[in-house]
């Protein structure tokens, strides 16, 4: 797969190569590994397009990137040059020192780049964003309609309106969410848990500090809202959750602003879903002020274990990818929400904007938060089956984490 | 053979055993010995779209200077065998010295990721290679009494769960056996339970994959069986014909036995497949109700941070677990063996 997606990326560099744009890249190599969504397939082609005969520029665009973006980062050369990243995955490269600061190419090549895109760690620049994102409500305008509710802004007016739409026997269960055991399931977790003002860790170290209050009560809701999903949601990432949405049978649903834009674009999907679909803002929970989501930034980074030559082509490369101009290309502008300069919101960008005006805390950039988003992910379904309490969950998870971070040398 | 000619002839096998075999095991028991160094931590600002915030980062040139001066990392001996992720020796402990009842003890095992996992999988193992080797030997002997028209047809129709991928072959499953898909919706139909649902209930799940691992592993058992069949003695099948012995009787007096050393050798290999079973666990996304050692160890290296130590650890109990569970037919094959020589 791996092989053959590179295979099929060079032989695309090689046919876009003859008749393409002009990037100021004298010589080079380029390779680019990241995740593959519309947005960063736009960036990729927009990478793509300075290949030359004389600078050699490939993607493998993949959702395993984050399994293979540090293992193809560690060597010397390194495999790739960049590595396309978001707020949670550029962690495992900057702990293990892949990635080079780019404060000097800033200053000699990316003059047109707006200062909020420039991410520094520590004052130095280490990636540059080019979109956010954040998980919000998308609904079926038409089923609220229907059953008289105003659109929720809190998951306790989501319970109520789902309990409306059951009674009303429109659907039995209303609610999708990404619940998916695993990487899913800890993600909604920790939405939730943001929302009811939990803290991760105790201030300022690796301790984990998730059996609270907060916890338990984070828990619980994310258990009633379960009781309104399909019953095989520990099963439904988002790819399953917007196949049940399109076939009509979900019309609340927690969704990334990066897949709602073109959620109803499928073929075969009931014209009343189309007609009724409808995108809102994160909620609140539990009468807090923070919405019960996080906020992303996408971006991309140089790796630290290649010549300075190949660092200046990626640099520009990559530049290319995000220059302004590809906005103008068709659809390139609802495929995300661009930090990109000259940027003008669409309809479908309306639950992200909404993220970031209300609050919303970024998804924390922390170390050892890999390791704690892992063990959440691993423990919490056996609460969610009713196996156990949300305190004895709560415990496991610290206990995995802690065992975790101490074999890691984040807790002694 | 000569001592010399078979020094020269075994030796590119002994080499390729080296370094694909052996070299890889003494890796991975050294990384599951080491940890990596203690995280020089330091508060920075963090600066990005969404604002600045003071947060918590790795000092990369102190950790690099520890790494530096020992680049195995810090040496931990068996500690992680002995953690939570592993063996739990100190929660198990616990958990007898606080029991309640035997029960409740079993109940605190299965919270612990080693012991949840070993709890699936050994179920898995001893349910699904029993009733593979049955149905396997069942289909060779149903096709080898066919006639010879239509048993090419038959070996290639039974020989395909083989030849599709494991996981191609978990995910056609696994969609048949949704709620909406058409065997979930039979089941709901037959049982009168539209809220049935096989991926829900850890039971229906843990069914669902036996069938699965039987359905997938048949075809192997039944290839080795049907090559087998082909070399049974006919004047031994005649006589016993002749003494008035029954379909029955020919294959238990008759069959077995004859076929019995390559059922040993089936045995051998699916306990060993089985209990590395991972796929289906994957192709099912079953990880909410069973899990299994092989799951483990791709879960640690999943994740954003990589855990090395923790999964190699896992894979040198994979390897233990699994020669303990091939000891008694590895003794037996050895007492047959001494006892024809």
């Amino acid at each position: 797969m791996f092989l053959k997606n590179t295979v099929a990326a060079i032989a695309l560099t090689v046919a876009a190569g003859t008749a393409m744009a002009d990037c100021g890249i004298s010589e080079g190599r380029v390779s680019i590994v990241g995740n593959e969504f519309p947005a960063i397939q736009t960036v990729g082609a927009g990478a793509m397009a300075c290949a030359t005969d004389s600078v050699e520029v490939s993607t493998n665009l993949t959702a395993d990137h984050q399994t293979i973006n540090l293992p193809g980062m560690q060597g010397n050369p390194a495999e790739y040059t960049s590595a396309i990243v978001a707020n949670s995955s550029i962690v495992a490269l900057m702990n293990e020192d892949v990635i080079r600061p780019l404060d000097d190419l800033i200053a000699a090549h990316g003059q047109d780049l707006k200062p909020n895109q420039i991410v520094t760690i520590n004052g130095q620049a280490m990636a540059i964003a080019f979109m956010a994102n954040a998980q919000h409500l998308v609904y079926r305008s038409d089923v609220l309609e229907e059953v008289g509710v105003e659109v929720p802004t809190t998951y306790e007016e989501m319970l109520a309106a789902a309990e409306a739409i059951r009674a009303a026997g429109i659907m039995e269960n209303p609610i999708g969410g990404p619940y998916a055991a695993g990487w899913n399931l800890a993600q909604e977790f920790n939405n939730m848990f943001l929302g009811y003002g939990g803290q991760h860790f105790e201030a300022g170290t690796a301790v984990p500090n998730v059996n609270s209050e907060a916890g338990i009560k984070a828990l619980e809701m994310m258990k009633a809202l379960s009781e309104y999903m399909n019953p095989d949601y520990l099963t439904h990432d988002s790819n399953g959750t917007s196949a049940e949405f399109r076939a009509g049978n979900m019309a609340l649903m927690h969704m990334w602003g990066s897949r709602a834009a073109v959620l109803t674009d499928a073929e075969g999907v009931p014209q009343e879903v189309i007609d009724g679909f409808a995108i809102a803002g994160p909620m609140t929970v539990g009468g807090g002020d923070t919405p019960a989501s996080t906020l992303w930034w996408d971006g991309w980074t140089v790796a630290k274990n290649i010549s300075d030559a190949d660092a200046e082509a990626t640099f520009k490369a990559m530049m290319n990818g995000i220059d302004p101009t590809i906005l103008s290309q068709d659809g390139v502008s609802t495929q995300a929400v661009w930090l990109i300069d000259g940027y003008e919101p669409t309809d479908a960008a309306v639950g992200v904007f909404e993220a970031a005006n209300s609050g919303t805390a970024p998804y924390p950039m922390l170390p050892y938060m890999g390791l704690m988003h892992t063990a959440l992910g691993a423990e919490l379904t056996d609460f969610m089956q009713g196996n156990e309490s949300a305190e004895q969950a709560l415990a496991d998870v610290e206990a995995a984490y802690t065992a975790a971070a101490k074999e890691n040398g984040f807790l002694q | 053979m000569k001592h010399k000619t078979f020094f020269w002839f075994f030796l590119p096998t002994a080499m390729a055993m080296l370094i694909f075999i052996a070299a890889p095991l003494v890796s991975v028991i050294m990384q599951s010995l080491f940890l990596p160094h203690e995280a020089v931590l330091i508060q920075v600002e963090n600066c990005g779209p969404f604002g600045c915030t003071q947060q918590t980062s790795i000092d990369q040139e102190a950790t690099q200077a520890l790494r530096d001066a020992a680049p195995m990392g810090r040496f931990a001996g068996l500690e992680v065998y002995f953690d939570r992720g592993h063996l739990a020796t100190a929660e198990v402990a616990e958990a007898w010295r606080t029991r309640e009842s035997l029960g409740a003890f079993f109940g605190e095992l299965g919270n612990l990721p080693f012991y949840r996992a070993m709890a699936f999988t050994l179920t898995y193992t001893f349910t699904v290679t029993p009733l593979l080797i049955a149905l396997g030997f069942f289909i060779a002997v149903g096709v080898n009494s066919v006639t010879r028209q239509i048993r090419g047809f038959l070996i290639f129709f039974s020989l395909l769960p083989m030849i599709v991928t494991p996981l191609v072959g978990s995910l056609i499953l696994f969609w048949m056996i949704d709620a909406r898909g058409i065997l979930g919706n039979l089941l709901q139909y037959l049982a009168n339970d539209p809220d049935l649902s096989l991926k829900a209930s850890t039971p229906l799940m843990w069914i669902s994959l036996i069938v699965y691992g039987i359905w997938s592993s048949a075809p192997f058992a039944f290839v080795v069986f049907y090559a087998g069949l082909q070399t049974v003695p006919q004047d031994t099948l005649e006589s016993a014909q002749i003494d008035g012995a029954t379909r029955w009787q020919q294959i238990r007096y008759v069959l077995v036995p004859h076929l019995m050393p390559l059922i040993t050798f089936v045995a051998l290999i699916q306990l060993m497949d089985n209990f590395r079973v991972f796929e289906p666990i994957i192709g099912f996304s079953a990880q909410a109700h069973a899990t299994s050692l092989s799951w483990i160890i791709f879960n640690d290296l999943g994740g954003e941070t990589r855990q090395l130590s923790a999964a190699a650890t896992t894979s040198v109990l994979t390897v233990l677990c699994v020669a303990i569970l091939l000891t008694p037919v590895l003794v037996r094959t050895w007492r047959d063996f001494k006892g024809k020589a």
